[in-house]
């Protein structure tokens, strides 16, 4: 899997603590709720952010998507709540 | 036709935006504005502001698809959508949508089904500053409801 670049938004980017990063999952992590699962590993702050993946979404390459999408060839991938405009 | 998608952090003027819509045409018989506003109070307490945080160049993209798709369900003859970003005090406009159509069926409907996805497509997340702190507004499920007629086949009556 090459480079990843993540973006997280409102408090996703919070409990992160990060706006944005680039990552380099292992190559089974084949999906966006897999992705989630594997960040969530990788420490106390991606726990928290991702402990209810169900209420977090995600966009791949600006274009939302659901969880079970694969993230094949994918550039950008941000997660954030559910949106509150307007 | 003329569409216009904007974001900015500064305020609009919504008369001038319809006015600009409109101008040195005779086609256009109808024309509804919407405008969102921030409130000074939220569950009946006070708030000092809204934060609006946004996806920058997937917000733009996500509204421009869906005045697509207005204009693909109605006959519009002009669509402005304006959504502010950053810090909004009570008073303020937060967000604009102006459809123009030759009657008011298509205006109010494609401006109504603008506003619903706004609310639940368009990557934009709100907090709110009180006197208890910064905190972020959670989504409503009504507003998902809101959205959700749209993809009805006859449309918004088959939620009614």
């Amino acid at each position: 899997m090459s480079t990843l670049k993540l973006i997280y938004f409102a408090w996703v980017r919070e409990r992160v603590g990060k706006a944005e990063e680039d990552v380099a999952p292992p190559a089974n992590v084949a999906t966006v709720a897999e992705l989630m699962a594997w960040l969530a590993r990788r420490g106390d702050e991606y726990a928290h952010a991702f402990e209810n993946p169900k209420v977090i979404r995600a966009a791949i390459d600006r274009n939302h998507v659901r969880a079970d999408t694969a993230i094949k060839g994918a550039r950008e991938i941000a997660f954030f709540p559910p949106m509150t405009g307007g | 036709m003329s569409n216009t998608v904007r974001l900015q952090a500064g305020e609009f003027d919504a008369a001038a935006e319809a006015a600009l819509l409109t101008r040195g045409r005779t086609d256009i018989g109808a024309v509804v504005t919407f405008t969102g506003i921030c409130r000074g109070a939220e569950s009946g307490e006070p708030i000092a502001a809204l934060t609006l945080e946004h996806y920058p160049g997937m917000a733009e993209a996500e509204i421009a698809r869906h005045v697509e798709e207005a204009n693909a369900r109605w006959p519009l003859l002009g669509v402005t959508v304006i959504h502010r970003h950053g810090r909004i005090e009570p008073g303020e406009n937060i967000v604009l949508v102006v459809t123009a159509s030759s009657h008011r069926e298509a205006a109010f409907a494609a401006a109504e089904f603008l506003m619903d996805y706004l609310k639940t497509r368009a990557p934009f997340w709100k907090q709110v500053e009180s006197a208890a702190g910064k905190n972020w507004v959670d989504a409503k499920s009504n507003d998902d409801a809101a959205a959700e007629r749209w993809t009805k086949p006859s449309g918004r009556e088959a939620a009614e």
